[in-house]
Order: C-alpha cells, then structure tokens, then sequence
C-alpha cells in the first residue's frame, strides 16, 4: 500500500467571492482513520468534494493514492468510495435494489464483495425488500456504507456520515469504521461532533476554510495550554457573565449545564473562586478540575486563529 | 453494457414506482385528446337566435324557415320590437339576430331589393363570424333557389375542402397534440429526471462512479423514448378509431418521424437539465419555454401567416411547427418522404444542435 494515500499541498477553493478553503495543506497515510472536525461552513464537504474529483480546486495540488483529482479523475473515480453527506439513494428503490446497482455500475456484485461488507449489511438485510426511503436514519446510514464500500474501494470518503444519527448508531457506526480500517482501507471522514474525534487515529481541526491543527487526538489534548475548571451553578447564563469578569479568566464557555473556565496556571484557585461566587449569590456552587476534550482545544485554537 | 442497462433498469424502477409520472405518461395522452377532440371545437350547433320580423310575409317566412331548418341555429324568441335585440344580447339568450325589414316581400317585388339584417354578437369574434357566414349563406341559397328561372346566367361557385372534407377540429387537433404531448413527455419528463438526481445528491454518486457521463445521460433518456413512443402510438390509435382521423400515409414513415420528434425533445430536455439545478425550476421552464410556444407558435391553434411579422420569427425556430407540418402532411395528404425532407432536415439540424450543448454542457463535476 501507497504509504501516503491523499496528499494536499496549499489547496484554496474559491467560490465566486467566498473562500471556501484557505490554503491547507496535509498529507494522510494509507490505513489511516483521519477525521476532519470543524462546525458547518467550515469547508469540509468542499474539501471531500475536491478529493473524490467532484470540484476542480483554484490553486493547489491534490493527489490521491498518487493521482491527480483534476487530471486522473478517472482512474480516482474507480477506486474511491463516497458517502455524501446529505442521504443520496434512490428512495424509491429498495435497500437490496440500491446496493445491486451501485454493485453493477462499479463493474461488481454484491456476492463478490459481501465479505466487506457483512458486518454492516447483516443488521440491514432482513429489511432488503423495504424502500429506502422507509428506513430509519441509522438503517440509511448503514444502507449508504454499504454502497460505498460494495466496490471494495482503497479509500473511502464519508461526509458527516454521523450527523442526524442517533448515539447508539454512531457508536455502533464508529466500530465499524474502525473494523474496516483494520481490514486495511484508508478512510477520511469529516464530522462536526467534536466527541467524535477522539475516535480518529488522526484529526485536523478545522474553521473558516482552515486547517487550524492536525495531530493524534491524545496529542492534541496533551497540547492545550490551559488549566481547566468546570463550574456548575443554578443558571449558567449569569454564571457565565460572572465568569467573564473574573481576573485572570482566559474563556468561558458553557457545555450543557456547565462552564468551561481556562486560565493560565496557578491564576485562579479553585476555593476562591468558590467563595467569589456565592458571595454573588450563585447558589449550589460546584467546581471541578477537568482535563481538556477535543472541544475545549478547538475553542481555545479559534481564539488564536 | 451490464452497467448500461442497470442504470436503465433502474430508470424504469423510477418510472413505474411513481404514480404520477405514469398518470403524466399514459392518462394525459388520452384525456387531452379526448378534451381537445370533443370539447373544443369550432363547428357550430344548435345557435340560439332571436328574429324581428315586422312583415311577417311569405319571403320573411321562407327565409325563417331555411335557417331554423338548417340545423345550425335554432329559434330563441320572436322579438316584437326593435328594442328587444339588446336586451336579447345583453342577457346571453341569444348569439344572432336576425332583422327584416317592414314589407319584406313587397319591396323585394317592387324594387327587386329588401333589406335584411343580421346582427351578431362579437364578444365572441370568432363564433360571431362563423354565425354570419352560415346564414348569410343560407339565405344567399336561398335568392339563387326562387331565382333560378329568372336570372340569364349566374356563377355557383362549388367549394369543396379538401383532406378534411368535413371541416372536423380534430383533424387539426391530432397532430397539434402529438407534438404537444411528445414534446411534454419527452422533454419535461428527462428535465426533471435529471434534475430530480441532482437535487437529491445522487448525480454526486454517480459522476463519482465509473459511469461515463454519456453513459448517465443515454440511460436517463433512454426509457423515455420508449415511453414517448408508445404515447404517439396511443394518440394515434385513438385519433384513428374515436375521431376516424385517417393515417393516408405511410405509417412506417410517421413513427420514423415521431421517433426523430421524440430524439428532439428530449435532446432539449437534457439541454435544459444541464442548465438548472433544481426540479422546480426544470418544470418552469420547460412548461414556459417549451408548451406554451408549442400551443401558441407551432401553427396548431392559430395559423402562422396572421401572426406579427417579430412573432413569425419566433414561430420559425419551433420544432414543433415542422413536425405539425410533417405529419399533418403524412396523415392527411398522404405524403412521402418527398414532401416533408426539407421539415424532417431541419428537426434533424436541430436535435444535433441540442445534443452537442448539451454534450458540451454537461458537467463532469459538481457546479
């Protein structure tokens, strides 16, 4: 296998006016799980768009599995699976119907390549005769995998595969991405959960059609240069304006019920900043220090970008 | 090959899965030939008509008589003045007045003239003219009936219509409507085919197999030229037996010409198609830009050569024009090849035009 299965170097796309992505450059090894997280708009499905040949970039140099997207668009076509992020199978044809015909325009069938994808059509199958417009979110999702995967691709790019899922089925969906990982096939996925992330071998953060950070998720959080408290108290919107104004406060940024606080070191004491708050009348006060997630990481990096 | 025909395959999974596709397919046809057949038509019945008739003599009567006999008009009310003709008009009892003058058949004895009127009501133009010509006819038949002894020599013209000798509606409407309903099903039907897979995000997955473009763009349209095929032969069934339009030409000739008709319009959808992203925005133009034309430039309800000269123009670049043209001359004239070449050239000329833009304008990418 091809040591380095994409590799991009100072990629820009532009769209009229809008800049979609700003010069990002990165490579991606073969049997790698690489995730791309970043909020919506942040130029990920552009990103896959230009890798999987479907958008021709403005500037930069595209390779993969060391073919060029805009002038070997051909051959990438042939060996790159791809799950779209919004559900793009014929709904009215059933999930059986949907996986045979990808099977045959990719000069395959579905008994060829069932090994592959066994573990994911299994849970589909007894459904085989239903249209796929009638399964339920996890079911599309699986039923789109499959497609993607029946050609029996070297890499495969899926689009925010997870987004509209339920918790139990992108679990579920991650374990099987990892499977098929290990079964040797590169995979590119983009995701704008940051929970997701730590699922990844590798992930590169991303804003605004940047890449603000690539690295292992461990490392990443070891990188965070904050010391971290979570806060809880009664309501979090005052909480958060009261902890704006603390001295040394570096972001607040609420999660759920909780805040966030980073500081530099040694700046704030978890016990002063106990008593700061009830002597402003927060009520049922509660402060624990916490390590960073992926989440905390991208907030901080956006501060910086 | 077998990716080819999966993908047509899969076509007619869409087609026959969608009810109202087949309802636009095979229920349209018959219902708008049976509506243009019966319901609209220019032959007149039954006019209901009001007469002032002062004299109340023997020619008066006869007069009366021949047109109320004649099957076209029949007799509403007897006004008993002058004023009773408006307010007969206004309140849409009566389509025709017909006025005689005081002492109808003495004057005509004594200065061999009297005078006669007939009043028509325009807010119909068109059925007021007609109206006008069937009686001043019948009474014209009539002056030449009591005359015939007396007149040295008279002129009778003898007209006589040819391919349609009954004037029938439907002779004209038959081939209006095959290149209406051709031009319907095969273009609007691949426009929305095509745009229907880019709105819903699977055009991605297919550019982004081994499908060559014009491997995408032959299937997508292939089920409809059989479709639209079968729809022509629908039409022409039913032209046949219900309104006995004859086919006096060579049948085989008329499909072949149906089938390149066909070849155009759906060149034109996938023309259209290349160029719009969205269903709705395919359905508009196509319904604008392609069926009203259709019904209004091609000669089909309203003949070309009274039109504005900027609107003859546009009448020109309208395919379906040449193949009204084409099959009005198969079917009614009983024409070969021979006479419809030059229309045949030029639908030819135009689904290669349409063909090689679309061709150029197809994307291989997204946007």
């Amino acid at each position: 296998m091809d040591p380095v299965a994409v590799s991009v170097k100072n990629l820009t796309l532009r769209y009229k006016t809008t800049l979609a992505i700003d010069d990002i450059s990165f490579e991606v090894a073969g049997g790698e799980l690489f995730g791309f997280i970043g909020p919506d708009g942040a130029g990920k499905t552009s990103l896959f768009r230009i890798l999987t040949t479907l958008l021709v970039p403005t500037q930069g140099a595209c390779q993969v599995e060391g073919l060029d997207v805009v002038k070997d668009y051909r051959q990438i076509r042939n060996i790159c699976g791809y799950m779209p992020g919004k559900f793009s199978l014929y709904q009215d044809l059933t999930v059986e119907e949907n996986l045979s015909f990808f099977a045959t325009i990719f000069g395959t069938t579905i008994a060829e390549n069932y090994d592959l994808i066994k573990d994911i059509y299994a849970q589909i199958e007894p459904f085989k005769k239903r249209k796929a417009g009638k399964l339920s979110g996890g079911m599309k999702q699986k039923l789109a995998l499959s497609c993607a995967l029946i050609h029996k691709p070297q890499i495969l790019f899926l689009d925010e595969p997870t987004t509209g899922v339920d918790a139990v089925s992108r679990r579920e969906f991650w374990e099987m991405l990892k499977r098929l990982r290990d079964g040797g096939i590169t995979i590119l996925v983009s995701t704008p959960y940051m929970d997701e992330a730590e699922k990844c071998d590798r992930v590169a953060l991303m804003q605004a059609g940047k890449i603000m950070k690539i690295n292992t998720p461990a490392e990443i959080i070891k990188d965070y240069p904050h010391a971290l408290l979570s806060v809880r108290a009664g309501d979090v919107y005052p909480l958060m304006k009261e902890l704006m104004k603390y001295p040394g406060t570096h972001r607040a940024d609420t999660f759920g019920q909780s805040v966030h606080l980073s500081f530099k070191k040694g700046e704030i004491q978890p016990a002063e900043l106990q008593k700061h708050l009830s002597t402003k009348g927060h009520t049922n006060v509660e402060i624990e220090e916490i390590t960073a997630s992926i989440e905390d990481c991208f907030m901080d990096l956006m501060t910086i970008n | 090959m077998k990716r080819f025909r999966a993908f047509v395959v899969k076509e007619f999974y869409h087609i026959f899965r969608d009810y109202r596709t087949l309802l636009i397919l095979f229920g349209m046809p018959a219902v708008q030939l049976m509506l243009f057949g019966y319901v609209i038509t220019n032959e007149i019945k039954d006019a209901r008509i009001a007469i002032y008739d002062p004299s109340k003599d023997i020619v008066t009567r006869m007069i009366s008589d021949k047109i109320l006999s004649s099957g076209y008009f029949i007799l509403e009310r007897n006004l008993n003045n002058i004023a009773e003709i408006e307010s007969a008009f206004r309140y849409g009892e009566v389509s025709l007045a017909i006025v005689f003058e005081p002492e109808f058949a003495k004057k005509m004895e004594k200065n061999g003239t009297a005078h006669l009127q007939i009043i028509g009501d325009a807010s119909d133009p068109n059925t007021a003219n007609i109206l006008v010509n069937y009686a001043s006819g019948i009474i014209s038949n009539y002056l030449i009936s009591i005359n015939s002894e007396k007149v040295p020599y008279q002129i009778i013209p003898q007209a006589r219509m040819m391919y349609n000798g009954e004037l029938k509606g439907v002779y004209m409407f038959v081939p209006g409507l095959m290149a209406m309903l051709l031009m319907l099903i095969s273009a609007l039907m691949t426009s929305l085919a095509i745009t229907r897979e880019k709105e819903l995000g699977t055009m991605e997955l297919l550019l982004v197999s081994p499908l060559r473009p014009v491997q995408i763009i032959i299937g997508k349209v292939f089920p409809y030229v059989f479709l639209a095929f079968i729809d022509a032969i629908i039409i022409l069934v039913l032209g046949n037996t219900v309104f006995h339009v004859p086919v006096l030409g060579s049948i085989t000739l008329l499909l072949a010409e149906s089938f390149l008709y066909i070849c155009m319009a759906l060149s034109l959808g996938i023309l259209i198609s290349t160029l719009t992203s969205s269903q709705q925005i395919a359905m508009m133009v196509s319904l604008v830009a392609l069926m009203l034309p259709t019904i209004l430039l091609s000669g089909f309800i309203f003949p070309v050569e009274n039109m504005p000269w900027i609107l003859q123009v546009f009448c020109y670049v309208m395919p379906p024009k040449y193949f009204i043209t084409i099959i009005k001359s198969i079917m009614l004239q009983g024409n070969g090849l021979a006479c419809v070449w030059q229309e045949t050239l030029i639908l030819l000329g135009f689904t290669l035009f349409f063909l090689m833009l679309s061709v150029k304008k197809f994307n291989i990418r997204l946007a």
